[in-house]
């Protein structure tokens, strides 16, 4: 299905830009505060994964850098380009260098398969129909469903169309790709494939990709850092080592998958 | 007592939130074939569904309408020997009210329900947000072609609706009553002018304007799910329906100050 890749990147990347700075970011849901003055920096061609309990506000966060929830206050830029505060028509443009896959694939149920994967392509101005379709093809390809290029979203898996749902966030290949939660819902053997994809993607292109996912192995094997989200804000920034080697127990608790009596309640 | 002034405030704040999000979205539409990217195809697509996919509902109503309309005043004329005039009678009103209001009606229906339903299904589904997140202005791609769509189509329709009135009103009075041919159409080319055509056509381009615009806006407003998609349906029928009541009335007033009979 895809190549089989290093599992991380031969070039350092602490060295590089910040292609994504989000400052003191704040959201409220009416008395519920989700994001609580977060501050993050992603560098470009670097993997961050964010882990953290369901419903905390992570999905809100990616939705933030896309530009699809005004924020209360803070900052977002994208190489160096504010977007808080930004006018739709003027985000629309800033949204083309980035691809999201969002949690339930949100893809188009009266185009089919093909048809979804072609979408942004045409709205990029693509004209060229063999080109448009051999870039189909290999987005499709890369997720393992070149031969349902055919198939009606409903016909499909809740797996199949997320990952038709990714073969679209790829395939104008963007700058920057948001996951959200990418490998929930598939079998060990398609999430290793779409870890690996993950991976390629960075090494080929220096694609910049922030992933949001419950899937500690898959975190481990695509992470270049991985953030630790709680209580609307970064816990923990680390690489996976350090995850992995950090004594505090909330975070062992959490990687390790261990609950307390407190959590129940929760 | 309190609950009552609370209900009625609630729904007049609702009221004037919901005149002001739909005016906002005009003005946004209005704004779109200048700043956003124009899309023929789904105009077209647009055209097919509202034009072509209401033409069976508009010509049964605009005949069936037109022939009860002319069976009825065939009987109260008749009996003061006026039943020549029963065309041009059923013209005006075609023309004038019934073509226009009964196709807008008919529409909602149709169109402006599916037009809500679809809207909301997308917004629940997230299929808007992904069309955000390709840089596609959801005005641009999904409200501009419904409103280019309905503007051409619903004169139209009610030119159809009144051609089958008409139509339908000379069948029952000369073909079924046996009226003379001759002083029918002479009464009706007599006292039908184009200017109660016009009327027709104006209704129409207003019509059209207030269903595409409630029926979509109550679509991006949908929140929670196919529970809302239904009662956000529901709403746009019912408030497009009643905008079309409310504002012929209006426009029958001033239409007729400027075009008298």
């Amino acid at each position: 299905m895809v190549d089989l890749l290093p599992d991380k990147p031969s070039q350092p990347l602490d060295r590089g830009p910040w292609v994504l700075e989000v400052k003191d970011l704040r959201k409220s849901f009416g008395s519920q505060e989700v994001l609580r003055g977060l501050t993050i920096n992603i560098r470009r061609g670097e993997t961050l994964v964010i882990i953290g309990r369901s419903g905390g506000g992570k999905s809100v966060l990616l939705k933030h850098i896309l530009g699809l929830v005004p924020a209360d206050s803070g900052s977002i830029r994208i190489d160096g380009e504010e977007l808080c505060g930004l006018p739709e028509r003027k985000l629309s443009l800033i949204r083309r260098k980035i691809g999201m896959l969002f949690q339930e694939g949100a893809l188009f149920d009266s185009f089919n398969v093909a048809e979804n994967v072609a979408f942004p392509l045409f709205e990029q101005g693509l004209k060229n129909r063999q080109e448009i379709f051999e870039r189909v093809r290999d987005a499709l390809q890369d997720v393992g469903l070149e031969a349902h290029m055919a198939k009606f979203p409903s016909n499909l898996s809740g797996g199949m169309r997320k990952r038709v749902a990714l073969a679209r966030a790829i395939v104008s290949r963007p700058d920057i790709i948001l996951y959200d939660e990418p490998q929930s819902g598939l079998d060990p053997v398609i999430t290793d494939s779409i870890n690996l994809l993950i991976r390629r993607l960075q090494q080929k292109y220096r694609v910049t990709s922030i992933v949001v996912t419950h899937d500690m192995k898959s975190a481990y094997q695509i992470g270049d850092r991985i953030a630790y989200y709680r209580d609307g804000n970064i816990y923990f920034l680390g690489t996976p080592d350090e995850l992995k080697s950090n004594p505090d127990p909330i975070i062992q608790d959490f990687i390790q998958g261990r609950s307390r009596p407190e959590h129940a309640s929760e | 007592m309190t609950f009552i002034f609370t209900a009625i405030g609630r729904v007049v704040t609702e009221l004037i939130r919901f005149s002001g999000q739909t005016a906002v979205l005009g003005m946004e539409v209005l704004g779109s074939p200048f700043v956003g990217k124009m899309r023929f195809g789904l105009m077209g697509q647009q055209l097919v569904r509202v034009g072509f996919g209401s033409q069976f509902v508009v010509v049964v109503t605009g005949a069936v309408i037109g022939s009860v309309f002319a069976a009825q005043s065939y009987y109260v004329f008749s009996s003061v020997g006026l039943e020549t005039a029963v065309g041009s009678v059923v013209s005006i009103a075609m023309c004038r009210e019934l073509g226009p209001v009964l196709t807008a009606l008919m529409v909602t229906g149709r169109v402006g329900a599916a037009m809500a339903a679809e809207i909301g299904t997308m917004k629940v589904t997230e299929q808007i947000d992904a069309l955000r997140s390709m840089g596609v202005h959801p005005i641009d791609y999904l409200v501009f072609p419904r409103f280019v769509g309905m503007m051409i189509s619903m004169p139209l329709l009610i030119a159809e609706a009144i051609g089958f009135g008409i139509l339908g009103s000379y069948l029952v009075t000369v073909k079924g009553f046996g009226v003379d041919e001759a002083a029918y159409t002479k009464n009706l080319k007599l006292f039908t002018e184009l200017d109660d055509v016009g009327i027709g056509m104006i209704k129409g381009v207003v019509f059209a304007i207030l269903i595409v615009l409630i029926s979509c806006m109550n679509g991006l407003l949908v929140r929670h799910g196919a529970v809302d998609v239904g009662r956000r349906t529901t709403q746009a029928v019912v408030t497009s329906s009643l905008s079309v009541l409310i504002s012929n009335f209006f426009l029958s007033i001033l239409l007729n100050y400027f075009f008298p009979i």
